[in-house]
């Protein structure tokens, strides 16, 4: 796929994405939003890997990138606002007796 | 220091910086030329020894301890997380109940996609000499392929099909298996990773000699160690509570709530 017209088109179009890709996720500020754009991301970054003729990589982009990475940091936010709750929970507790 | 000369020191140190990438980016290769010394070199010794995937070849085959040392960096950093995020003094475990919706489509994808993808990642280990992929792809394929269960909503089930103790004693397994391997090719061959098993014929299925072995070593440990990974996250998320009156963290709030 590296040789030819079409071969460079298909590598342009998909570094373009991944550059397009790239900036979403920086400039989206709201962290469990941001995981899912990062899913996205991870999805461009195995298209490009396969048209550069590497679908190992590409396999393991998609597992890592787009579904593993995604869910520890999902799963992170979560712990975050639990604890912030259990925190806010203990404080009212110390008001109202 | 002062503000003006930790400047200094920082442009001084862009400016060389500069300098030198630029110096090493005028030197590289065009972006998909056809002069390429290592892969002339890489591709000559993996045809050497019957291997068709040339990535397995160099990974498992002409660089062997590189990556044994690859597989010891996961290991450990799992290892590190498990450790960081086990409950500690002050915290509870408490029973999860599976609760909220799943959408209906949702379950059938994951009934029709989790016998789908643990075959997909058995058949990218097994093949890891012949076609793309290997004992990492394929290690971290059957572990999402695991997680489905979770995305169907079920934590309970992925609790009771997910033995833990046996991806604890996997993982270690792995990394033994690997290095053993690396042993028998210094025992039986001409040095450390050598490539001592008889080598067969180009693309069989079992072929490229010690190369499937490695894959199946690096599988077990990458699957378990993922696996191990994501049921700490998911342990600290849905599991683990600070205690009754307890505290989430050091300070002056402790037996606030008592």
């Amino acid at each position: 796929m590296t040789g030819g017209v079409l071969g460079n088109v298909l590598i342009a179009v998909s570094l373009t994405l991944v550059l397009v890709g790239a900036a979403a996720v920086v400039f989206t500020r709201i962290p469990s939003r941001q995981a899912v754009v990062l899913s996205c991301y991870g999805v461009l970054l195995s298209i490009m890997f396969v048209v550069l003729q590497a679908p190992d990589v590409a396999l393991s982009q998609i597992a890592i990138g787009t579904a593993v990475v995604p869910l520890i940091v999902v799963l992170s936010i979560r712990k975050i606002d639990i604890i912030r709750r259990e925190r806010e929970k203990a404080a009212g507790g110390e008001e109202q007796p | 220091m002062r503000r003006s000369a930790r400047l200094g020191v920082l442009g001084a140190g862009l400016a060389v910086f500069a300098a030198m990438m630029a110096l090493a980016f005028a030197g590289l290769p065009g972006f998909g030329g056809s002069t390429h010394p290592y892969r002339d070199a890489a591709v000559a010794a993996t045809y050497g020894h019957n291997t068709a995937n040339a990535v397995s070849s160099i990974n498992f085959d002409q660089r062997g301890f590189d990556t044994f040392g690859e597989e010891t960096i996961l290991f450990c950093a799992v290892v590190g997380v498990a450790a960081l995020l086990r409950p500690v003094r002050g915290e509870r475990r408490r029973e999860v109940k599976d609760s909220g919706r799943v959408l209906e489509s949702t379950s059938l994808l994951v009934y029709v996609l989790f016998p789908l993808t643990i075959v997909l990642a058995a058949n990218v280990v097994a093949h890891g000499a012949v076609t793309p992929g290997g004992g990492f792809q394929g290690g971290v394929v059957l572990s999402t392929g695991i997680h489905l269960l979770y995305v169907g909503g079920r934590f309970s089930l992925l609790h009771r099909l997910r033995p833990l103790d046996w991806f604890h004693q996997g993982e270690a397994l792995g990394v033994v298996l690997f290095g053993a391997l690396g042993i028998a090719g210094a025992a039986f061959g001409s040095a450390l990773f050598a490539n001592v098993v008889p080598q067969g014929q180009l693309a069989d299925f079992v072929s490229a000699g010690t190369v499937p072995l490695f894959n199946i070593a690096v599988g077990m440990t990458v699957c378990s160690s993922v696996v191990i990974l994501l049921s700490s996250f998911l342990d600290q998320t849905l599991a683990i509570r600070a205690d009754q009156g307890g505290r989430t963290g050091p300070g002056p709030e402790e037996g606030a709530a008592t």
